[in-house]
């Protein structure tokens, strides 16, 4: 895909994201939103993946770690086919597929169940390490949330990561300076974060999470280096691509009433 | 639920009752792991910002430094979701509190199924087993507003640990604040009856006491007791009780392992009771929950009055 494509793709995932918020009167825009681009690069150029085949063993596997950023993770898998995207108004409701936080028992290309944060790291790490002992060639992808990365047991897993030298595992954080109390660096500061994944003996790239050939080439490094995993620190904007919800904690986990919702709708389609 | 009754979530109590308590007890302190907004421990902030503390995403570090700040003398209490304030921290709680018996009050919310649309991940109904289960832990459910904050100041006065269990939905006031008396340890006898007894705790209770309504319609008496302690139980009321009606019935939004069901069990089993009493354990049986709306959650696992009500006439 071109860059254009790219971002057509990218705007589609987000008006998915906002329907489904916004069918849901509930949910979490804010990250889902800050990570569209990611979304959209990872699933229609990075991994390897058939929408036709979403157990297939040897496919590529995505962790999200950051669990309640699902309408993202959903709405990417739904505009690649996975399942319909009308699908997408049905999340949150009683007896949906598309549950609050992801279900790998219920939804078609999820990987792993995730939405308790500070998880999905090792889950991440676990697949990658059986890929190694297996001699499979598969590669890991998880995301994880700047906020999230306070979690102790993100540094378990990658300590445990580094130590086993686990290069089919690529982690991405979304760092978009806010968790739901506000900066992350006010609540409790994780900065610098390149330099901690440096320590824990991780390839690190610095990347604006918003311009797609910084992406690709961040990927394309990811693959080449042998022997670390890699760490692609993101900077990114909360609820990218809707003006009000932009760096704005409280769009992290509300939803839009129906005269946002248009507003939304509009600003993203009028992005393209 | 009919019109006119005043609705209020618990964690909404837990939060005014902080913001109260702040003046009458200088040394508190209150910490929370980026939930101050839905924890309402936001509301203790506003007024006393030097005595919050913010530990960011990490609840098990958040459990282990409210236990060293115990151990200075003062009082702290940690708040997160139930699922990350009994299950993410359990070892921490276990070990760092419940066994040096430290001075920690756990004010746990959204707990339950009636959390909602964040679905099975958050939906927290095994916290009364992981927490009942540590010696010296009390372990209180309030049912309504009035009992919510008075349980957050019994808390508050007595010496160790303290589990606290708190909801995201709003829930009817059933107890008169005026007069109403809680008591550690302490069931409350909401309505009489001598065909059955219903324990219940929790959002339960409003439900139980609909329920017996339509029971009594029915021709059925039941005995309607509020079970706010889980641990240490009264034993003496719910022996009583039971005794009387020798047909009892829990009620809990909990899984029926482990929670208050198993308590009133583990208790009927070595009591002197009519012979054939029977215990019928109401909760949400073994299985996870789903995204839903609470309302629509409590329906779909019969935990409203309409399903206990049928549950009960059918047995
Ligand atoms: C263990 C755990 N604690 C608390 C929560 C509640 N929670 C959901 S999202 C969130 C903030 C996440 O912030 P961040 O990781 O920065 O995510 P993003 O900004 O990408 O949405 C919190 C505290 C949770 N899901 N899991
Ligand atoms: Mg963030």
């Amino acid at each position: 895909m071109t860059d254009i494509e790219l971002k057509t793709t990218a705007a589609k995932v987000r008006e998915g994201i906002v329907t489904a918020v916004f069918s849901a009167a509930s949910g979490h825009p804010g990250g889902s939103l800050s990570a569209a681009d990611m979304y959209t690069y990872l699933f229609f150029e990075e991994m390897n993946i058939d929408p036709k085949n979403p157990r297939d063993p040897k496919r590529d596997r995505f962790v999200l770690s950051k669990g309640h950023t699902s309408p993202g993770y959903y709405s990417a898998l739904a505009n690649r086919g996975f399942f319909p995207v009308e699908d997408l108004k049905t999340f949150r409701k009683l007896g949906s597929y598309l549950q609050g936080h992801p279900c790998m028992n219920e939804t078609p290309g999820v990987d792993m169940s995730s939405g308790s944060l500070g998880q999905g790291l090792s889950a991440a790490t676990g697949m990658a390490l059986a890929g190694k002992l297996k001699g499979e060639d598969y590669r890991v992808y998880t995301l994880l949330g700047d906020g999230e990365i306070q979690e102790g047991q993100i540094w378990e897993a990658a300590m445990f990561a580094g130590a086993h030298k686990l290069d089919n595992l690529t982690v991405i954080v979304d760092n978009n300076d806010l968790q739901i109390d506000g900066r992350v660096a006010d609540v409790c500061n994780i900065y610098p974060i390149d330099k901690k994944f440096e320590a824990f003996n991780f390839n690190v790239i610095n990347i604006d999470g918003h311009d797609f050939a910084q992406i690709r080439d961040a990927f394309a490094k990811a693959r080449e280096t042998k022997g670390m995993p890699t760490a692609i620190i993101m900077k990114t904007t909360k609820g990218k691509g809707v003006s009000f919800m932009e760096d704005n904690a409280g769009w992290h986990g509300k939803a839009p009433n129906a005269e946002e919702y248009e507003k939304a709708i509009a600003e993203i389609r009028s992005a393209i | 639920m009919s019109n006119g009754i005043v609705k209020i979530a618990t964690r909404e109590s837990y939060g005014n009752a902080l913001a109260e308590l702040g003046d009458e007890f200088k040394d508190f302190l209150v910490l929370d792991a980026d939930l101050a907004g839905a924890t309402k421990t936001s509301v203790f902030k506003k007024k006393f910002p030097e005595r919050h503390i913010d530990c960011g995403i990490a609840e098990a570090n958040m459990t282990g430094i409210a236990a060293g700040i115990a151990t200075t003398g003062t009082p702290v209490f940690i708040s997160s979701f139930a699922m990350f304030a009994s299950g993410r921290n359990f070892e921490q709680v276990r070990n760092s509190i419940g066994y040096p018996h430290l001075n920690v009050k756990i004010g746990a919310t959204h707990a339950g199924i009636t959390v909602g649309e964040d679905g099975a991940t958050h939906q927290c109904i095994e916290d009364l087993a992981l927490m009942r289960v540590i010696p010296g832990m009390t372990v209180i459910v309030p049912s309504d507003d009035t009992e919510a904050k008075a349980a957050v100041r019994a808390a508050l006065l007595k010496e160790g640990p303290v589990y606290m269990r708190f909801g995201r939905a709003a829930v009817p006031v059933i107890n008169d604040p005026a007069n109403y008396k809680f008591e550690i340890g302490k069931a409350v006898k909401l309505k009489d009856g001598k065909d059955i007894s219903i324990f219940a705790c929790g959002v339960c209770v409003a439900e139980a006491l609909e329920a017996a309504k339509l029971l009594e319609a029915d021709g059925i008496s039941a005995e309607v007791i509020n079970v706010h302690t889980i641990k240490p139980l009264d034993e003496e009321t719910i022996i009583a009780s039971a005794s009387k009606t020798g047909r009892v019935f829990t009620v809990e939004e909990h899984s029926i392992i482990g929670g208050l069901g198993s308590a009133v069990a583990e208790c009927l089993t070595s009591a002197d009771l009519p012979n054939n009493t029977k215990i019928t354990r109401i909760g949400v049986n073994d299985e996870f929950g789903q995204s839903g709306k609470a309302a629509e959650l409590l329906k779909f696992y019969k935990l409203d009055a309409q399903s206990i009500y049928e549950r009960i006439k059918n047995s």
